[in-house]
């Protein structure tokens, strides 16, 4: 096991496309890191270059104490997953998990007793003696995790392996890496464009775009502590809503203004955010999670120093543990490059259709005990501790700590 | 092994229009045709068969068909077409062995060549990869009646640029002159022979090189341990394809072998004998089916890995 450590490392590929821009990562010893952001943001290109299949065009990458820059994918001591698997079709299962065992020239005994510890703690026993062809997708799946946990490497590198198979099959796959990697504590790099499996599976998440890093931290602290527009509207499901909005203090506090609502700005918010007084009377984008609203009905009790606002549902998705409740707000949808970028996931075409006009539909998520209706006006109420501020230029979440001194 | 080889590659519209042609293939009126075709073009071959074995004087008098009238068998024409030992008897043993020398490196050589050629040029990155391969691929239309002349000079006399010998003479004599058919025939076959593994192998999912490469493989384990196990198809029919094609070969065998019993292959001496002695049916026939005997074999026993390596390459399935 080893620490993995990117410093200022460029891809530059043929005709000059800069897929990796100078990226700073540090992956500790034994730490589930995990790379994400749109397709075409480089994530892939950096692990690949952390294997050894990319030539490096800057920087330098070691792993362990050794630089790896010039070192082929086979000296490199780590084990790749890929997206198809990648299996051996004319080989059996234990052919499969035994091959990068055999050209390392393993005494014959050893490479049975790691082939079969692989095989018993993935299941895949009474599978050895198939081929590929043979086996379901989530059984492929598992030889490809069984060929790198064979090698006992200083680092898996894992691309997008998960999002072959359907999505039940996916979520309990998810848990499966989660159990293997606390008991086998390797170092790990994971590939996702999928949000979703970032934060569930990483220790840190590192959100790229366009080959620049935006933002390396826990789950909960990219998701509570976004650092731009984009980090705050690529991570989260539904996605963070947006406003532009404007900052005012009178004589009950700070509020912020916007389509006809006022929420109030509590005292601890500026406390925690400094720099955000000198927005007062200014134009600042507003950014609430969908999860930070509640139907007031259902909320009642425990809903103390929340804000209440009325809306009109437009839609609403039943999920059943709690319903997302669409509703327009009267101003229009912030056009900002960041959250363009987050919204539409790299895809040039357009996501969403253009029926709300010059209105922006934002998402709640509330209680499933909720008896909100399409077309109703229900009250929402809405946790101000956690409002989201973000400069209007610059599109940087105001008094976030990396951000002081920008 | 190759439904495991195409299940990575093969894509569900590969899938539908196979299953198409698959139908079509089989309704009774298709039956039907082959079997019709297939008697049409085994007919021939049967009376020749069936001719070789007849008594000389039969085979001269009657046509094949008047065997089931009047059945006589004998082995003499093959006694004494293959082990005579009389100028006019064939000596066919000894240009039998020559077509096995000549063909069976004639198959190798290529093979091998084009196997690491197509092996390189899909997996590694060079400088002018692809440049070097529409090259080979364009060579392909050279004619190899135009190519004689400048090979045969250069066997005979070396090559020589500006007054300076770049390449001596090889001035091969004898059963030596066996290295100038086989030369002749590897550098006629590569250009097919790359290009149809080239498009095999460059099939191959990028992702399983780069799994080897990860797993600690070099490129020679990489060919030798995946890609050739899964390529086997395509090596089959172009070797098969190959080895019928030197097997029937007369014009390079003739010109860069000679006629001599002790460097040509059986297709020069049949043509001898059809030559000199045309009116020895009774030998001519026995020469003809020794001489089909052995690729019949090789096609018959490898026939599947020919049919199946030329359609995988066409339409993926």
């Amino acid at each position: 096991m080893a620490s993995i450590v990117l410093s200022n490392v460029d891809k530059i590929y043929a005709g000059g496309v800069k897929a990796v821009n100078g990226l700073n990562l540090e992956i500790k010893d034994g730490e589930f890191m995990v790379l994400v952001g749109p397709s075409g943001c480089g994530k892939s290109t950096a692990l690949r270059m952390i294997a050894g299949l990319e030539d490096i065009s800057g920087g330098e990458i070691s792993i362990g104490d050794r630089v790896v820059n010039h070192l082929p994918p086979k000296d490199r001591d780590i084990a790749m997953v890929f997206q198809n698997y990648a299996l051996y079709p004319h080989m059996t299962v234990e052919e499969n998990l035994a091959f990068g065992l055999k050209l390392r020239k393993m005494p014959k005994a050893e490479i049975a007793k790691r082939v079969n510890e692989a095989a018993k703690m993935l299941g895949l026993e009474q599978y050895l003696k198939r081929k590929p062809a043979a086996l379901s997708g989530g059984q492929r799946q598992r030889v490809a995790m069984g060929r790198a946990i064979v090698r006992e490497p200083q680092a898996f590198l894992m691309d997008e392996p998960l999002s072959n198979l359907d999505a039940k099959l996916r979520v309990s796959m998810r848990a499966s890496l989660n159990q293997l990697h606390e008991r086998l504590g390797v170092t790990t790099v994971y590939v996702t464009h999928d949000q979703v499996e970032a934060m569930t599976l990483g220790d840190r998440v590192c959100v790229l775009r366009d080959g620049l890093l935006q933002q390396v931290d826990t789950p909960q602290n990219l998701f509570d502590a976004p650092v731009n527009l984009f980090v705050a509207g690529f991570m989260g499901s539904p996605s963070m809503n947006f406003v532009t909005a404007e900052m005012v203090r009178d004589a009950n506090g700070a509020a912020v203004s916007f389509a006809g609502y006022k929420l109030p700005v509590p005292d601890s918010t500026f406390a925690e955010k400094p720099g955000l007084d000198r927005y007062i009377g200014k134009r600042i984008i507003l950014g609430i999670r969908p999860s930070d609203f509640e139907d007031s009905v259902a909320a009642n009790g425990n809903s103390t120093g929340w804000v209440r606002i009325p809306v009109r549902a437009n839609v609403t998705e039943e999920l059943g543990s709690e319903i997302n409740v669409l509703f327009t707000i009267d101003a229009p949808p912030v056009e900002h490059k960041d959250t363009v970028a987050a919204a539409n996931d790299g895809d040039e075409e357009e996501v969403t259709l253009p029926l709300t006009g010059d209105k922006s539909l934002w998402t709640a998520r509330v209680n499933a005990r909720s008896h909100v209706r399409p077309g109703q006006n229900i009250e929402l109420v809405v946790d101000t501790h956690n409002l989201h501020f973000f400069d209007v230029e610059s599109g940087l979440s105001i008094g976030h700590e990396a951000n002081i001194g920008r | 092994m190759t439904t495991t080889v195409a299940q990575p590659i093969a894509s569900s519209g590969a899938h539908a229009a196979t299953a198409r042609v698959r139908k079509r293939l089989t309704t009774r009126w298709a039956s039907l045709i082959a079997i019709v075709i297939a008697l049409l073009w085994t007919t021939p071959t049967f009376g020749l068969f069936l001719s070789s074995f007849r008594p000389e004087d039969q085979i001269k008098q009657t046509g094949w068909w008047s065997f089931f009238a009047d059945p006589q068998l004998t082995l003499d024409n093959y006694q004494s077409v293959l082990f005579g030992t009389s100028s006019s008897s064939g000596q066919m043993a000894s240009f039998l062995i020559n077509s096995l020398v000549i063909t069976i490196p004639s198959v190798l050589f290529p093979v091998a060549l084009a196997t690491f050629a197509a092996y390189a040029l899909s997996w590694l990155d060079f400088r002018g990869r692809d440049w070097i391969y529409i090259g080979i691929f364009a060579l392909q239309v050279v004619p190899l009646q135009m190519a004689l002349v400048p090979l045969l000079s250069f066997f005979s006399q070396g090559v020589e640029l500006f007054g300076m010998t770049v390449l001596p003479a090889w001035d091969l004599e004898g059963p030596a002159r066996f290295i100038q058919v086989w030369f002749a025939h590897t550098c006629f076959a590569l250009p097919l022979g790359v290009f149809l593994l080239h498009n095999f192998m460059s099939e191959l999912p990028g992702s399983l090189i780069e799994a080897a490469r990860v797993d600690g493989a070099t490129h020679g384990t990489i060919l030798r341990k995946i890609v050739l196990p899964l390529v086997m198809p395509a090596l089959a029919s172009f070797g098969i394809f190959q080895f019928l094609w030197v097997w029937n070969d007369l014009l390079v065998a003739l010109i860069f072998a000679g006629g001599t019993p002790d460097s040509a292959p059986m297709t020069v001496r049949l043509a001898q004998m059809a030559g000199t002695r045309g009116n020895e049916w009774q030998r001519l026939t026995a020469g003809a089916f020794v001489s089909i005997v052995i690729p019949l074999a090789v096609f018959l026993s490898m026939q599947r890995y020919f049919v199946r390596g030329l359609l995988a390459g066409g339409i993926k399935g």
